[in-house]
């Protein structure tokens, strides 16, 4: 029996891989030879077998989704790029929409200016555009940011952005508005955000269709 | 499925949440396991394999990509599992031997499991046999046991998932197949 505890060892290094090949030829020789330690070696074999064997068990069914609620709350900015993701043309549309909109205010908030078209028959005094009287205007009339008396002719359309049509004349009125006002065109006001924006696109549209 | 599991952590790591699901469901029987067999009550395995997940998730960027996460995962679910038993008092347990019966333990009194034909029913219960014989082992066996033959992991990924010393993982396995030998040999 004084082999065993030395041989036993080895069949322990041996079941962990640890064994050289000298120390695996001696073990092989001295289990030609003794029963005891065969026994002992078929055993534990038999017992890795055996633990391998054990019952398995499986997680209980709702395990991931009780994990699942009970982890800390993610961050915020996460939750929107995993929705960005999931919504790529949404995201796109809205980005457009903002940059659009940015674009727009910008653009808008500038022009303060007092912008008039090139007719040498206008009269500027401050913000206050006037077409005296007996006088004929050629062409389109296009104001911005200021008012438009009218006292003559105006030989085509007026456009008028954010400013008014001034009548100095003390029978006001639409009627005769439209029989004094010489505008032999069209004659439009924009002082609002979405008509400028509307206005804006129209004459996009026409600009294109007239070439 | 290493590569699958490398890439939903890193998700992770990004802090999306959901990739955590998959990374659970793919674990979950085999720490739920792990638990149980450690601590032999299934309420309690639940518990600590809950827990060691959620430890799992909130100390994620401690985990260091270019190692094992399952060797990881094993290590917090032991360390929970092993405060666990240190913690709890040993009066309730089924094991124990009910007063003044004769070597009538709390199991005797749980209703049978549903009873399957013939032979399942032999080997369900060797398996069953053997798993309380692995039970009955001393913790720090029992561990380096399951980790070695039920979760094959290697006796170097059991020294860093217990952080002990390889020399005193291989000392305890020697010793738990010993035990177990013993306890095994007439089945």
């Amino acid at each position: 029996m004084e082999c065993n505890k030395e041989t036993i060892d080895l069949m322990h290094k041996y079941l962990d891989g640890d064994l050289t090949k000298q120390e695996e030829c001696n073990l092989r020789t001295h289990l030609d030879n003794c029963e005891d330690c065969q026994q002992h070696f078929h055993e534990l074999k038999r017992t890795i077998t055996l633990i391998k064997s054990a019952e398995n068990f499986s997680a209980p069914v709702d395990f991931t989704q009780k994990v699942m609620e009970n982890l800390p709350n993610e961050k915020k900015r996460v939750k929107y790029t995993r929705w960005f993701k999931v919504h790529p043309v949404l995201t796109a549309a809205a980005i457009f929409f903002v940059l659009m909109m940015t674009g727009m205010f910008s653009a808008w908030n500038t022009e303060s200016e007092l912008v008039v078209s090139k007719q040498e028959e206008l009269v500027i005094e401050g913000d206050t555009v006037i077409v005296p009287e007996g006088v004929i205007v050629p062409g389109d009339v296009l104001v911005k940011n200021g008012n438009l008396i009218i006292k003559g002719t105006i030989d085509g359309d007026v456009t008028l952005v954010n400013g008014k049509l001034i009548d100095d004349r003390p029978i006001g009125g639409q009627e005769l508005m439209a029989s004094a006002g010489g505008v032999t065109g069209e004659l439009e006001t924009v002082d609002r955000m979405f008509e400028w924006i509307w206005f804006q696109l129209k004459n996009f549209v026409k600009g294109i269709f007239s070439f | 499925m290493d590569q699958f599991i490398r890439e939903k952590i890193k998700e992770v790591k990004k802090g999306d949440q959901s990739s955590f699901e998959d990374v659970v469901s793919f674990y979950q029987d085999k720490i739920y396991q792990h638990c149980l067999r450690l601590l032999g009550n299934t309420h309690e395995a639940e518990d600590i394999a809950q827990e060691s997940f959620i430890r799992a998730y909130v100390n994620i960027h401690s985990f260091d990509d270019r190692r094992k996460f399952s060797t990881w995962l094993y290590r917090i679910a032991t360390n929970l599992t092993i405060d666990r038993i240190r913690k709890r008092k040993p009066d309730y347990y089924l094991d124990a031997e009910i007063r003044g019966t004769d070597g009538l333990d709390m199991y005797s009194q749980l209703a049978s499991e549903a009873m399957l034909p013939g032979e399942e029913v032999e080997s369900l219960e060797l398996q069953r046999y053997i798993h309380h014989e692995i039970s009955q082992l001393p913790p720090k066996y029992r561990s380096i046991i399951m980790l070695r033959y039920l979760e094959e992991f290697s006796l170097q990924e059991i020294s860093e998932i217990l952080d002990i010393p390889l020399g005193t993982v291989k000392t305890r396995i020697h010793r738990g197949r010993e035990a177990l030998r013993k306890r095994l040999r007439h089945v």
